[in-house]
């Protein structure tokens, strides 16, 4: 396992070299100007010199290299002498991503961003497996019943239903409709600004967290459910299952005990899998709800021509897809002792 | 020959006699399926139903709710909305099938090649893994941003982002299809038939038309209605985030992007738009649903 484990590490590094490039190349190709938004009083050698500074004036592979350097060299140390108010080597003239919009360092921006979109993709993706799990074993116990009935036609929905759609529907309904000093009315704007300091204030808070961590957990609920109830119907035909209630375990621990712990090892991965396509769609539901987050982050950058924050920001991205990927390889291999990658 | 002597139970059927008696039965793909092709239809012959321009500002009918000569209402500035979603569903039901038909092409070439080809497969495969690997969304969004204004410079600002978005949407949803369709080509080339042909001296090209590809016509049908649903929601994301088709140009999306800044004046506005996405695709992956099951003959014989 650990050799895998290892295999499969030793693999990602040319992948994210490859995705790395990509991402340069796609930016690099762009036929847009960086000094385009400065004002025109500038003299054209002012703006060559600007340029330079920038590092737009090396040919292609010594800017890959060294953005490659300072992506995966210099920003880890950065982040590191940050958290732990050191100074490791050469860090007093170490580099900066710098974003061009705001003239600050990338990272600190990222940083910035992190908690809110952790907080709510997090949550609604815990949320979304809570209810999914429940409902695909209930439903392929029953199968056919009216329950699995429902349960396929709302999972049906919820992943067709395009997560604008709900998010806007949700907004019209209980913040537009609903007047608001109703109970049922909720804030359309998450504010990051709010502290919880007191039970009011926590109140408040779960109040603008609840739609859009609705909107993103009835998605991906949607869509873990139907794995869950077809992994559970894959185990409940089994010889074991007939053994164990041969043997007379009651009904529940066959169901909760034996089936259910073996039909979340391919729930388990799709999971994992999940994660950073999470992220992706955590996008659309951040510019929905205006909450500040990475997604938010990146779509202003796309809209400034920002090449610095989009490019860290889709590496990020591509990073969480490798790691997610691996991640859900290795647990595979773990939680199921009849997988064997040797 | 003993096979004459063999009674017939019942009269001789094609094979897709039978798929279509399997995929009868299931309720939801029926349904799915008129739904789908009463909404091509009103998209299609929208112009000829339905005489309002979806361009044609009328300033003092704004902002109106459902009635008699607006059965959807009005925009801002006086536009028909009924009139702007039949014009918004022809371009994006027209980006939903354009952008399957590159993805399936690429996919099944992909597949197929990797398939058949042992020399090829590792490679392809490896690239079909790497394409898997690249966030999707926000590299949409980035080629989007960057080829938008010479593609419109080139071709027009319509024709420019349709090619834009179709070609970005094919390009980078092929794999899934790649990966069922060399599954099945591995497992076919297994088989006595294709030991026959081969035998016989089939060259390359002719096995793959021949006898590969009516083979995995299932697979690729279902990625196909699935192809479908998946673009027009792409095509509606890229549009709701402001990156898709330019704001005189309607489509559902785009229409739902803009009604989303006078919820609080109209908000029955972001209902039709986004019903029309929804409903649309819902019906799309329930024929899908069905199809899977019709094709699949280990259910179809029950």
């Amino acid at each position: 396992m650990l050799n895998y484990t290892i295999r499969r590490l030793m693999f990602t590094i040319p992948v994210l070299l490859f995705i790395s490039f990509i991402i340069f190349l796609l930016l690099d190709l762009a036929p847009n100007d960086p000094t385009g938004n400065l004002p025109m009083t500038i003299p054209p050698e002012v703006r060559e010199k600007i340029r330079e500074s920038l590092g737009l004036g090396q040919p292609m592979h010594i800017r890959y290299f060294k953005w490659c350097v300072q992506f995966f060299v210099n920003e880890p140390l950065n982040i590191i002498d940050q958290w732990f108010n050191t100074c490791t080597w050469g860090c007093e003239d170490r580099l900066r991503v710098q974003s061009w919009a705001t003239r600050s360092p990338v990272v600190d921006l990222i940083v910035e961003r992190m908690p809110q979109t952790l907080w709510v993709v997090g949550m609604s993706y815990v949320v979304g497996i809570l209810i999914a799990v429940p409902i695909g074993v209930i439903s392929a116990y029953r199968q056919y019943s009216w329950f699995d009935q429902a349960g396929t036609f709302i999972s049906m929905v919820g992943f067709s239903v395009p997560t604008f759609f709900t998010g806007v529907l949700l907004i019209v309904i209980f913040s537009v409709m609903i007047p608001s000093d109703s109970m049922f009315w909720f804030p359309s704007i998450y504010d990051t600004t709010h502290k919880v300091t007191d039970w009011a204030s926590f109140g408040f808070q779960i109040r603008q967290m609840a739609m859009p961590v609705f909107v993103l957990a009835l998605y991906n609920a949607a869509q873990i459910s139907r794995f869950m109830r077809a992994s559970m119907l894959d185990n409940l035909n089994m010889d074991y299952v007939r053994t164990a209630r041969a043997k007379g375990l009651k009904e529940r621990t066959v169901l909760l005990v034996h089936v259910l712990r073996n039909s979340l090892i391919p729930v388990i991965t799709v999971i994992a899998l999940g994660v950073p396509q999470v992220f992706g769609g955590a996008i659309i539901t951040e510019q929905v709800f205006k909450v500040n987050g990475l997604g938010q982050l990146l779509i202003i950058g796309i809209q400034g021509a920002d090449i610095p924050l989009v490019q860290t920001l889709t590496f990020i991205f591509a990073v969480l897809i490798v790691l997610f990927n691996l991640i859900a390889d290795v647990l595979y291999g773990i939680l199921d002792p009849r997988i064997r990658y040797d | 020959m003993t096979d004459t002597t063999v009674t017939k139970t019942r009269p001789d059927r094609s094979q897709w006699a039978d798929v279509w008696d399997q995929f009868k039965t299931h309720r939801g793909a029926v349904l799915g399926m008129a739904f789908f092709i009463f909404v091509c239809l009103m998209v299609m012959l929208g112009p000829w139903l339905w005489h309002i321009d979806p361009n044609y500002i009328d300033i003092r009918a704004k902002n109106q709710g459902p009635g008699f000569a607006h059965p959807m209402g009005t925009d801002q500035l006086g536009r028909d909305t009924f009139a702007q979603v039949l014009a918004g569903g022809r371009v994006s039901l027209l980006v939903g099938v354009v952008a399957m038909l590159l993805s399936l092409l690429l996919g099944t070439a992909i597949g197929v090649i990797a398939g058949y080809f042992k020399k090829l497969d590792s490679a392809l495969m490896r690239l079909t893994d790497l394409f898997l690997a690249l966030p999707l969304l926000p590299l949409l969004l980035v080629i989007i941003m960057l080829w938008r204004d010479p593609l419109r410079a080139a071709f027009g600002p319509e024709t420019g982002i349709f090619l834009l978005i179709v070609f970005v949407i094919g390009i980078t949803s092929w794999m899934q299809t790649a990966r069922i369709v060399r599954g099945d080509v591995l497992a076919l080339k297994e088989q006595e038939f294709v030991l026959a042909a081969r035998s016989i001296g089939t060259p390359a090209w002719r096995m793959i038309l021949r006898h590969i590809l009516p083979n995995v016509l299932s697979p690729i049908m279902v990625s196909a209605t699935l192809g479908i649903a998946s673009a027009i929601i792409t095509e509606s994301a890229l549009s709701f985030l402001g990156l898709g088709f330019p704001s005189d140009f309607p489509t559902w999306g785009r229409l739902l992007y803009d009604s989303t800044n006078f919820m609080t004046l109209s908000p029955e506005r972001v209902i039709w738009p986004g019903l029309a996405i929804s409903l649309t695709v819902l019906s799309v992956n329930y024929i899908g649903d069905g199809l899977r099951d019709a094709l699949d003959p280990r259910i179809r014989g029950r």
